[in-house]
């Protein structure tokens, strides 16, 4: 095969990898510090995305039309928004219910986030349609040979390792991290040594769904169109990516979000059956993995299963 | 004992009631309900509230006629272009008795799925939208009739159109909906008739975003045209991710792409693409023009689109047919069945045995400058522009 094909399908590959390699970043972390799993993660996505267009258009209507404040702007506010909504989440609806058993956390943050579906779908102006989404990024591109380089693929791609390295560093050199990190791993002993629990919990969440929002712009961004039902897929996606690279671990997180990215190319390209089938593909050997390392590829230290 | 007497007595009481005040009523029209069922929303909503508005139209229009026999109320259900939703949405204006006939459908793979109900509660229907061939074909439904084309004409004068213009190589992306696959199956076929080469196809689900891993590797299998059955929402997304990975193929659609809503969403990327559509321009239909002013008039939010005419031809057939044999569901159906050589606004409608209109018209269209332009009348055609890769 041609180099220059094989560097744009690595591309494509990388840029979905990123996506949902942040998806798969915030289960971790909810899991790591309360062992919920949070269903509502994907939806949580959708409406950082659609507050993301929101601002944009409040800017717009604003008259501030500088590309590079209007993205720095929309970040931001979406960000913050969506950590907001994250920590509210967990003190209304995950903390209260605590010592229930896993199950009602996964049923409820289920059923909540067919309620952020359906809030989008029918509060958003016309949002049961997609919505186009700016092109805030410099969208020149490089031609090498076959391969087709973009400025705002790139910068996505930079943008979203500075994000993951800039959580890693967060959770492992920080007294912040070092706190999220010891209520993971013994919340009684945490408590103990003078840790605000839940404090340290309303914080992991703000961050986890934070990044989320991080990965609706991006997506919204890449494809320049999001819609409300965006998160389910990627929702599920990003929870078999965490679980795939070991629920717990951050870098089994990220290689599951990357190895999901990579399986749906080599289903829609490699192999010799018709494109729909690529998810049936990606999921299967993703079930197969399972089947073989129950507790994930990188295991978390003390491993808890699922 | 004693209660019973009482309740009768209750009964008959507002039963003379009634009766009396039905009377003072008597110069007042019967109400007859009329249905309408289309992608009200979701990424196709904008030719769904097209007809709808249309079929509003032909509805405002009788009750404002002074000779009509009826008042006629229109039922509006939205099917959201997904099958179930549309089942659900046929079962609730079959299952109102009071429901003499509708308007149903722009998507085809709704359509399919939602015969059997109509033909289960007796509804006549008249299909103002979607195209696929078996909706009146692959039944022998009484109910069912339908005012617009099959996908099979259009896809016959896209093949040779296309050859005629000196492409050679096609590669194929459809949805996996019957709608798709029915527009890969017949355009494939025709293809091989005229002698162009299919170098791969891809099924892809109907709400896919990602594109990129196809259009990657047509981007080395290097086609001349791209060949879409699908419609809008994912036709602006294979459209826009093509540019984005610099595949110069020429991208050639369906009917399910024409609508403004494509041009909306392309954009710029819009400019010389073409595609077919069984009928003629609205505006250039026998009786586009009354249509046009009338919808206008009316000061309807969203333009009628590309089916609007036919969602209108298709109540106007239902009203008039309800005028001539009364609000029975049974009479319709029978008038309906044997409709032969009536005039209407998108030209004369005959129904064959399978209650198919016959449209031999294809028109063939380009965007250019932003707008849908018949070819013939396109600076394409007069060789002023070029389309992608056109020798």
């Amino acid at each position: 095969m041609d180099i220059g094909f094989l560097a744009q399908y690595l591309m494509n590959g990388l840029m979905l990898g990123m996506i949902y390699a942040l998806v798969a970043v915030g289960f971790t972390l909810f899991f790591g510090v309360l062992d919920v799993i949070k269903f509502s993660h994907g939806d949580v996505l959708t409406v950082g995305a659609f507050a993301g267009l929101a601002t944009f258009l409040g800017l717009e209507a604003a008259g501030i039309s500088h590309p590079a404040i209007q993205i720095l702007i929309v970040v931001i506010v979406s960000i913050v928004l969506i950590a907001a909504l994250g920590a509210v989440i967990a003190r209304t609806i995950v903390l209260p219910i605590r010592s229930a058993p896993p199950l009602n956390t996964l049923l409820i943050t289920l059923m909540l986030g067919t309620v952020l579906r359906e809030a989008v779908r029918l509060f958003y102006p016309q949002g049961a349609n997609p919505q186009p989404f700016p092109a805030l990024l410099p969208t020149n591109s490089l031609t090498l040979g076959n391969f087709n380089l973009r400025l705002d693929n790139v910068i996505m791609l930079v943008a979203g390792v500075a994000v993951i390295v800039g959580t890693q560093l967060l959770l492992n050199r920080t007294k912040l991290g070092l706190a999220i990190r010891a209520v993971a791993q013994d919340e009684e002993t945490a408590r103990t040594m003078g840790v605000n629990f839940t404090l340290i919990v309303l914080i992991t969440f703000a961050l986890g769904s934070g990044l989320a929002a991080f990965a609706g712009l991006m997506n919204g961004l890449y494809y320049n169109e999001i819609n409300f039902g965006m998160g389910l897929l990627l929702g599920a996606i990003g929870f078999s990516s965490a679980i795939v690279g070991g629920l717990g671990n951050i870098y089994g997180a990220i290689l599951g979000g990357f190895l999901f990215a990579g399986l749906q190319t080599i289903g829609a390209v490699a192999l010799p059956f018709a494109s729909a089938y690529k998810d049936v593909f990606a999921f299967g050997v993703i079930i197969a993995i399972m089947a073989w390392r129950p507790t994930g590829l990188i295991q978390e230290k003390i491993s808890e299963r699922v | 004992m004693k209660r019973v007497s009482l309740l009768a007595a209750l009964a008959f009481g507002a039963t003379i009631a009634l009766s009396a005040s039905s009377s003072d009523t008597v110069f007042a029209k019967d109400k007859v309900k009329v249905g309408f069922v289309g992608p009200l929303t979701g990424g196709v909503s904008a030719n769904g509230i097209g007809g709808r508005n249309s079929a509003d139209l032909a509805v405002r229009l009788r009750n404002k006629d002074p000779k009509a026999k009826y008042e006629y109320e229109l039922i509006v259900q939205d099917d959201e272009c997904k099958p179930n939703i549309g089942v659900q949405a046929a079962t609730k204006v079959a299952a109102d008795k009071k429901v003499v006939a509708a308007a149903t459908h722009y998507c085809s793979a709704v359509a399919i799925a939602t015969v059997d109900t109509y033909h289960k509660f007796g509804l006549p229907v008249v299909v103002w939208g979607a195209v696929l061939p078996a909706i009146t074909y692959g039944n022998d439904y009484k109910e069912v009739h339908r005012v617009n084309g099959t996908m099979i004409n259009q896809n016959q004068t896209a093949a040779k159109f296309m050859r005629d213009l000196g492409y050679k190589t096609w590669a194929v992306i459809h949805d996996t909906t019957d709608y798709g696959k029915g527009h890969n199956k017949f355009f494939s076929e025709n293809l091989k008739k005229n002698g162009g080469e299919i170098l791969a196809t891809f099924g892809v689900t109907a709400d896919q975003q990602d594109f990129t891993a196809e259009l990657t590797k047509i981007k080395e299998l290097n086609p001349d045209v791209i060949y879409f059955g699908g419609l809008t929402p994912i036709g602006v997304r294979v459209r826009a991710q093509m540019d984005k990975l610099g595949v110069d193929s020429l991208f050639q659609g369906t009917s399910g792409i024409v609508s403004d809503a494509f041009i909306k969403g392309a954009g710029d990327l819009g400019e010389g693409i073409v595609a077919f559509r069984e009928g003629a321009p609205t505006a250039k239909l026998p009786g586009g023009k009354f249509f046009l002013e009338k919808y206008g008039a009316e000061k309807y939010d969203n333009p009628p689109e590309a089916y609007g005419a036919f969602a209108f031809a298709a109540m106007n057939l239902i009203l008039d047919t309800i005028e001539k044999e009364g609000p029975d569901r049974k009479k319709v159906r029978a008038a309906l069945n044997g409709t032969k050589g009536r005039d209407s606004i998108v030209g004369e409608i005959s129904f064959d045995d399978h209650g198919q209109n016959t449209v031999a018209l294809i028109t063939k269209y380009v965007i250019q400058d932003g707008k849908w332009t018949v070819w013939e009348d396109s600076e394409y055609a007069s060789g002023k522009r070029k389309l992608a890769r056109q020798k």
